[in-house]
């Protein structure tokens, strides 16, 4: 993609930003903090690291019909280059899917939670330290 | 066009319109209507899934295009010998299950368990059926989140905590499935099975390194679905917390990630693929190896019968990919047939662990001595003839199938490390299946004899499982047939590619 072709924000300089870079650092942004989340001990942060996950899976699938700029999914007479609109329609399908089960595990979340009295992954009763870091009897807490 | 054409959409069709009639007769507080919804839906399954499998016996390949849109733009639904074999299965299992969950009145414990297990039966049927990988995406997800409620069932600590995991493993599966999706469309430009495998082939060399990654992250979604070490960790504490009858429909779930399996390595990333040709294969015999000696150590080590009834699930999958990963006509086989008879043997171990651990008071089903109990003997058979089965003993169909596995494998190169793994873990199924039965069943410690609470109806479900395998095995030369003209035809792409891509209208 050429640099005159972008709009404005992303030429910097001389220089530009393109989408391609732009989109695939906030994908692997996404995908790092979800991973990191998911693998943490509380449902909470579990759930929102799946939630991050997804966000970039759902980026993920956007981009693998090919980034197109201004061009429209359906036909028109007047226009030869199209975006494809497959991606985007699996896009709207994972989006329903994600946000239903999302709903789901925050309800089984808080279920669990108020029926076992623990919010950790394995059901264990964990004292939860709201600070993450050294305690005032210098043990080192994470949530 | 006649309405026999529209037989292939039947199995998706028929409980997803069963669902909501059941969900809205259990509204109005209507049990019984429910409960013979569920079994109408159940019975029509098994028909149409016979006469499904009758029609494509000789080797026909139905492909039926949904809208009628042809096939590579549309999603079609395709039926061969093995799509048919594996609905005649869940049919069979699905009427085992139910008729367990009635008998012991455990669908009573919630509201919604009718409607919940029609919407299991069509996500598996329709991930059986479907020659659409995306569709098959979204099947996984609706057996899925079928499955979810389902395992839920009853509820209690013990599952909630169960569940949380494996909600949240299931749906890290999921979307991994996706961008493996993401990098094939990408690549090849389109979701249909038989399309994707024609233009694997052509994807530049560049371009090699991703299609390789994809083809591997695909098939470790279906290793977790199917439970293969090291995925399997997810499933002893969620099979062994569920409901049984519910545990009982789930032997096929991991069924179905084998079945992906099957149908994906040999169509996509087969021969045609070029470069990319039988990637994921090296992987999976090893992990299926180290998959049926977790699982049947798991088995020697369960404190319970329903811990381990799920560690033989996890152990006769591995079994059955060490068959697989031959990826010859015979050793796969061999394999579905395997595969028909570990699904019922895995049922029947959990519904026998069930009938038990009703009998057994506050014992429950844990692997130590209680005092006797009513009902004790004719449970004892049981036991005894599901273990049989699991461990592959003869005169069942496990040992029919295990010989036919080992009879296969001996052609292939590591037919040493497959004979010694599967011999071995029969081994130490067989010790630790007999430990535990004779703790449960043989010996007993002082105290009253325990009145019988449970009613005889329990053992219904288990010995119509078993006797399904005394069937399989009296069959076993026209089902080991049948076995491996399916294998042949999954491990000839080129042909059912031909008939879905041609034939744009059922």
């Amino acid at each position: 993609m050429s640099a005159s072709a972008l709009p404005a924000p992303l030429r910097q300089r001389g220089r530009a930003v393109s989408y391609e870079f732009l989109l695939a650092s906030a994908i692997g942004v996404l995908v790092a903090g979800g991973i990191f989340l998911a693998l943490r001990a509380r449902t909470f942060q579990v759930v929102l690291g799946l939630t991050l996950f997804s966000y970039a899976v759902n980026l993920f699938l956007f981009a693998s019909g090919r980034l197109v700029l201004g061009r429209p999914p359906i036909w028109d007479k007047t226009i030869t280059e199209y975006a494809d609109p497959l991606p985007q329609a699996l896009v709207l399908t994972a989006i329903v899917i994600t946000f239903g089960m999302t709903a789901f595990v925050v309800i089984l979340a808080l279920r669990g939670f108020l029926e076992t009295g623990s919010d950790h992954v394995d059901g264990d009763i964990v004292p939860c330290d709201t600070h993450d870091g050294p305690t005032t009897d210098g043990k080192v807490t994470r949530l | 066009m006649s309405l026999a054409a529209h037989i292939p959409v039947l199995p998706i069709a028929l409980p997803a319109l069963a669902a909501p009639f059941a969900l809205l007769a259990l509204r109005r507080r209507r049990r019984t209507l429910a409960l013979w919804l569920g079994f109408g839906s159940g019975l029509a399954l098994l028909l149409t899934a016979l006469a499904l499998m009758a029609r494509v016996s000789d080797g026909t390949i139905l492909a039926y295009a949904l809208g009628d849109w042809p096939a590579p733009f549309g999603i079609v639904l395709v039926v061969d010998r093995l799509a048919a074999m594996m609905l005649v299965l869940t049919a069979s299992l699905a009427l085992i299950a139910l008729l367990h969950a009635v008998a012991t009145r455990s669908d009573r414990k919630g509201w919604h368990f009718h409607p919940l297990f029609q919407f299991q039966l069509m996500g598996l049927n329709g991930a059986f059926l479907t020659g659409d990988l995306f569709n098959l995406f979204v099947f996984f997800e609706v057996l899925l989140i079928a499955s979810y409620g389902l395992m839920l069932h009853g509820q209690g600590p013990a599952r909630l905590k169960a569940g949380m995991q494996y909600v949240v493993v299931n749906l890290v599966g999921s979307s991994v499935f996706l961008i493996a999706l993401g990098m094939l469309y990408a690549l090849t430009g389109t979701l249909n099975m038989a399309d994707m495998g024609l233009r694997v082939a052509a994807v530049p060399q560049a371009d090699q390194g991703i299609l390789r990654i994809a083809g591997l992250l695909l098939v470790s979604v279906f290793a977790l679905k199917a439970a293969v070490a090291p995925l399997h960790l997810w499933l002893p504490r969620t099979y062994a917390v569920s409901t049984p009858a519910v545990a009982a429909l789930f032997a096929i779930m991991t069924k179905v990630g084998v079945y992906a399996i099957i149908r994906v390595v040999p169509q996509v990333f087969g021969d045609g693929a070029g470069a990319a040709a039988w990637v994921p294969a090296p992987w999976l015999f090893p992990a299926a190896l180290v998959s049926a000696v977790v699982g049947f150590a798991g088995v020697f080590a369960a404190r319970s019968l329903s811990e381990q009834a799920a560690y033989a699930v996890i152990g006769s999958t591995g079994t059955l990919l060490i068959a697989v990963a031959g990826w010859t006509p015979e050793s796969l086989g061999a394999a579905l047939y395997y595969l028909a008879h570990s699904t019922l043997a895995g049922a029947a171990l959990f519904l026998v662990a069930d009938a038990a651990a009703r009998r057994r008071g506050p014992f429950g089903d844990t692997a130590s001595p209680g005092p006797a109990f009513a009902g004790r003997g004719i449970a004892a058979m049981l036991f005894m003839a599901a273990a049989i089965a699991a461990t592959g003993l003869p005169p069942l169909s496990g040992f029919i199938g295990k010989l036919l596995i080992l009879k296969s494998a001996a052609a292939l190169p590591d037919w040493g490390w497959a004979w010694g793994v599967i011999l071995g873990t029969t081994f130490i199924g067989v010790i630790g299946l007999a430990r535990a039965g004779s703790a449960v069943f043989w010996k007993t410690v002082e105290g009253d004899v325990l009145a019988a609470r449970a009613r005889p109806a329990d053992f219904a479900a288990p010995a119509l499982a078993l006797a399904l395998l005394a069937g399989l095995s009296a069959g076993a030369g026209w089902a080991s047939a049948y076995a491996g003209a399916a294998a042949a035809q999954v491990l000839d792409p080129a042909r059912s590619a031909a008939v879905v891509l041609a034939e744009a209208t059922p």
